[in-house]
């Protein structure tokens, strides 16, 4: 009954489309929640991330999953630039980017230690994390003299808020998307090697299958 | 060195025939691959089984490198995935590649399964095969489960938190088999590091002697077909069924069509979209296992969630422990519950069919909903699916009695 | 093409292509048994600040997982330095690693300072330093040097191994250079740029 087992195999497979669509849908957190459309392909966009990252971030938060060297090669910098506009701490080229905050302090300081960010956007999604710094205000209640729309009572400070004061909206955000573009790097470095070598793997995967299905057709020629 | 004069040699090759005289390897080559005869008219859904053989292969030398590299203590199991993911030369793509391979592992075993329900796979004679492709199918849930703690995320330490205390449900010894499974008070290094010498060793051990087993039976019988009827009934003039073809040449060349697409799928997968959107890869196992911070949904990997929902659905734990367990074990009982004498869906009754219709439509409605929060129209949805589900199994000895079935073909429906 | 022509061509041509597909498949597998990035980085080059080395003393630091020396040898050894050279299986480092400048009687850019790997070539035991002149152990003809414990290898101030010993050549100088005249960088010679 062939019309039954397309109409099963139509049926699983539609389940398993709408399971998976619903299971990587956008929770809104708030007005003005954008999409973040980074382009991990941009290695401009990846520097100037990094650029801010280690001039507004890692003061607080470590990447203790990054190694320094790796990074400056795959975001297309040379190991002069990385040591000159990068490395604040002393680090070498070869170690990982780590921070000398003690967690017990971090806590004591700000309520909640600043976490480690190498896997913020594989854990958050880039969305919330762009939309995360994006939504500080002020707000005289808090410690920091800052709130946060994404996140209500959150204990970081709001670090950007002399850039959100002089950039206007498009900057800023773009500013912001860099940052994140940069986390995602981090969260995943192979992400864009992996999705080339996928096409060549695919292209090879359909010649193969060329090939042997015209070797299937022609030992089967001789079945009645 | 007595050879049957009836046979043609085998090799030409010197060395293969000195390796023949002291060892069957002619006599394996014929009886399971070159005379042995498959049915002609196998379609799509008689891949399944070769490619869970290539799943399992590809799962065994991924998680080969993986152990190479993967170190089993709390401390330091998650740095050394992520080492494996940044550090290690392709460490990523063998992470990727096991990570998906369960979740295609999954994915075609439920499609072989099924198949067995399609076409009475299961039936006379052919019930031992079913009950050791039973067994494999606890041994994989088993090894998914062992080997879903061993990143040590978030969700991994939750989900073992959660499935191991479902045995403390169990009166009178469920605390101290626990606390025996744990080795510990809590989910903690101990059940972390045994849990890693079950998933590396023991399973993988079990799993390989119950497929070689699992072949043999099938082999000792020979496969059943889409029209369910025996090939064997029908012999040509030198023995060989009409309606089969060798299995090599001709099913080696049409499965390789198969397996090359279902590698395309494979690695489309692992390449593209090896989180899907975090079925396959859970977005809390990106952070490390936190005992004081719970995940805010905990859901097991999407092949239990159908179990799951299950669970869920009965408000008493023991007895949605029981009810968790008897969901799985009612395929145990196919052979015997379906009182059909036609094998083949193509010429049972309308019953079955509707039968089967609900059940899988059940089947993946509870996957979905063990999914979601279990309250509200979640909740309803899943006790009714619930009852469904085991509806197919409990009622069926009383529906498939009365099917009227079609005649069922001497040969087998084979167009080119 | 005739039937088995065809037959045979697509076999061949469906087998090659599976047999690159799996040399292709293989490859990673076998590269990841390669240093991982870590390693790599945990055997980078080293920085040693010999200002404060006396002459005539040793000191000792790990590079690559293995014992690298640097001996700051004072005006007596350098007088001394080819005083053995007649009981010396390879005086001029011809069967001997070391990066080319150090191929000299002081196998060294500064003759003042050896940076040698504390590993001897004969099995991979880490020789001893003996620095006195003839002391009873090393008897009566011993001008300071280096012996192996383990199977009674000798090599000289300059590393250079003895005749009638079992290690075959003199022990390997890394490569190293001096960014300044108080730094010396082991890993990296000086042409090399950072990897």
């Amino acid at each position: 009954m062939k019309i039954f087992n397309k109409v099963i195999l139509l049926s699983f497979f539609l389940s398993l489309f709408s399971v998976v669509y619903s299971a990587s849908s956008v929770e809104k957190k708030s007005d003005d929640y954008l999409p973040a459309l980074n382009d991990i392909t941009d290695s401009k966009s990846l520097q100037r991330g990094a650029r801010n990252f280690f001039n507004y971030c890692a003061a607080c938060h470590s990447l203790k999953y990054v190694r320094y060297n790796q990074m400056a090669k795959d975001i297309g910098i040379s190991e002069e630039q990385l040591n000159s506009y990068l490395i604040f701490t002393g680090a070498a080229p070869q170690d990982v980017i780590s921070m000398n905050m003690l967690a017990e302090d971090g806590d004591r300081w700000f309520g909640k230690a600043p976490p480690d960010l190498s896997m913020i956007t594989r854990v958050n999604s880039n969305t919330y994390v762009f939309n995360f710094l994006r939504s500080f205000y002020p707000d005289k209640n808090s410690p920091t003299g800052a709130n946060n729309k994404v996140k209500d009572a959150t204990s970081m400070p709001n670090v950007l808020w002399v850039l959100q004061d002089e950039m206007d909206k498009k900057e800023f955000d773009s500013f912001v998307l860099d940052i994140v573009n940069f986390l995602d790097y981090a969260g995943e470095p192979i992400k864009a090697k992996r999705k080339s070598l996928g096409i060549w793997v695919i292209s090879f995967l359909f010649i193969f299958l060329i090939l042997s299905f015209a070797l299937y057709k022609d030992i089967w020629k001789e079945v009645k | 060195m007595s050879s049957d004069n009836k046979q043609e040699v085998y090799f030409s090759n010197p060395i293969l025939k000195w390796v023949d005289e002291r060892f069957p390897l002619s006599k394996v080559l014929r009886e399971h691959a070159t005379e042995y005869y498959a049915s002609k008219n196998f379609n799509i859904w008689y891949i399944f089984g070769v490619l869970s053989t290539v799943v399992l292969v590809l799962m065994l030398i991924t998680g080969l490198f993986l152990t190479m590299n993967y170190k089993p203590s709390a401390a330091e199991a998650f740095n050394s995935v992520e080492y494996i993911m940044r550090s290690v030369e392709y460490g990523w793509l063998m992470r990727y590649m096991h990570s998906t391979g369960a979740s295609f592992f999954f994915i075609v075993l439920y499609l072989h399964m099924f198949r067995g329900m399609l076409y009475g796979s299961y039936k006379n004679p052919r019930e031992l095969i079913w009950l050791l492709g039973m067994m494999l199918y606890f041994c994989l849930m088993a090894e998914a489960f062992l080997g879903y703690i061993l990143p040590w995320g978030n969700m991994s330490y939750w989900a073992a938190q959660v499935i191991v205390n479902l045995f403390g449900t169990i009166p009178f010894i469920g605390d101290t088999l626990v606390e025996w499974i744990r080795g510990d008070y809590y989910i903690s290094d101990i059940t972390l590091n045994r849990f890693f010498a079950l998933h590396v060793i023991a399973m993988p051990l079990a799993i390989l002697g119950l497929v070689f087993a699992h072949i043999v039976a099938l082999h000792h019988i020979g496969s059943n077909n889409p029209d369910g009827i025996e090939i064997k009934d029908n012999k040509d003039a030198q023995g060989k069924p009409i309606d089969g073809v060798a299995f090599h040449p001709f099913h080696t060349s049409k499965d390789l069509v198969w397996i090359i697409i279902f590698l395309i799928l494979y690695f489309g997968a692992v390449f593209f979209a090896p989180e899907m959107g975090g079925l396959f890869l859970e977005v809390d196992n990106f952070e490390p296992a936190n005992p004081l911070k719970t995940p805010e949904h905990i859901v097991p990997s999407w092949y239990f969630t159908p179990y799951y929902a299950i669970l869920r659905s009965i408000p008493d734990p023991l007895l949605g422990f029981i009810a968790l367990v008897s969901a799985v074990v009612c395929f145990v009982f196919l052979p015997w519950l379906d009182k059909c004498k036609v094998k083949s869906i193509r010429y049972r009754g309308w019953q079955y069919k509707v039968a089967l219709a609900i059940f899988v439509i059940s089947f993946v409605s509870l996957g979905y909903l063990g999914m979601q929060p279990s309250s509200g129209i979640y909740l309803i949805l899943a006790r009714v699916f619930t009852v469904l589900y085991f509806s197919f199994f409990l009622l069926m000895p009383f529906y498939t009695r009365l099917e009227k079935t079609k005649p069922v073909p001497d040969r087998v429906v084979y167009k080119k | 093409m005739s039937k088995v022509g065809r037959r045979k061509f697509l076999s061949i041509a469906t087998s090659v292509t599976g047999a690159v597909g799996g040399i292709f498949a293989l490859t990673p597998f076998v590269l990841s048994f390669q240093p991982s990035k870590r390693a790599k980085a945990l055997g980078a080059a080293i920085k040693i600040n010999i200002e404060k080395i006396e002459p005539g003393s040793i000191v000792k630091v790990i590079w690559k997982g293995m014992p690298v020396w640097i001996l700051h040898r004072s005006e007596k050894m350098l007088d001394k330095i080819d005083s053995s050279i007649d009981e010396l299986r390879d005086p001029n480092s011809e069967l001997s690693v070391q990066p080319n400048f150090a191929k000299n009687t002081f196998r060294s850019i500064k003759p003042e300072y050896l940076v040698v790997e504390g590993v001897c070539t004969h099995l991979g035991c880490a020789p001893i330093e003996k620095f006195a002149i003839a002391p009873a152990d090393m008897g009566p003809d011993w001008e300071g040097g280096f012996f192996c414990p383990c199977h009674g290898s000798k090599f000289d101030l300059s590393g250079r191994v003895f005749s009638g010993v079992p290690a075959p050549s003199n022990l390997r100088i890394p490569p190293h250079h001096y960014e300044n005249e108080t730094t010396l960088i082991i890993g990296e010679n000086q042409e090399e740029e950072n990897v």
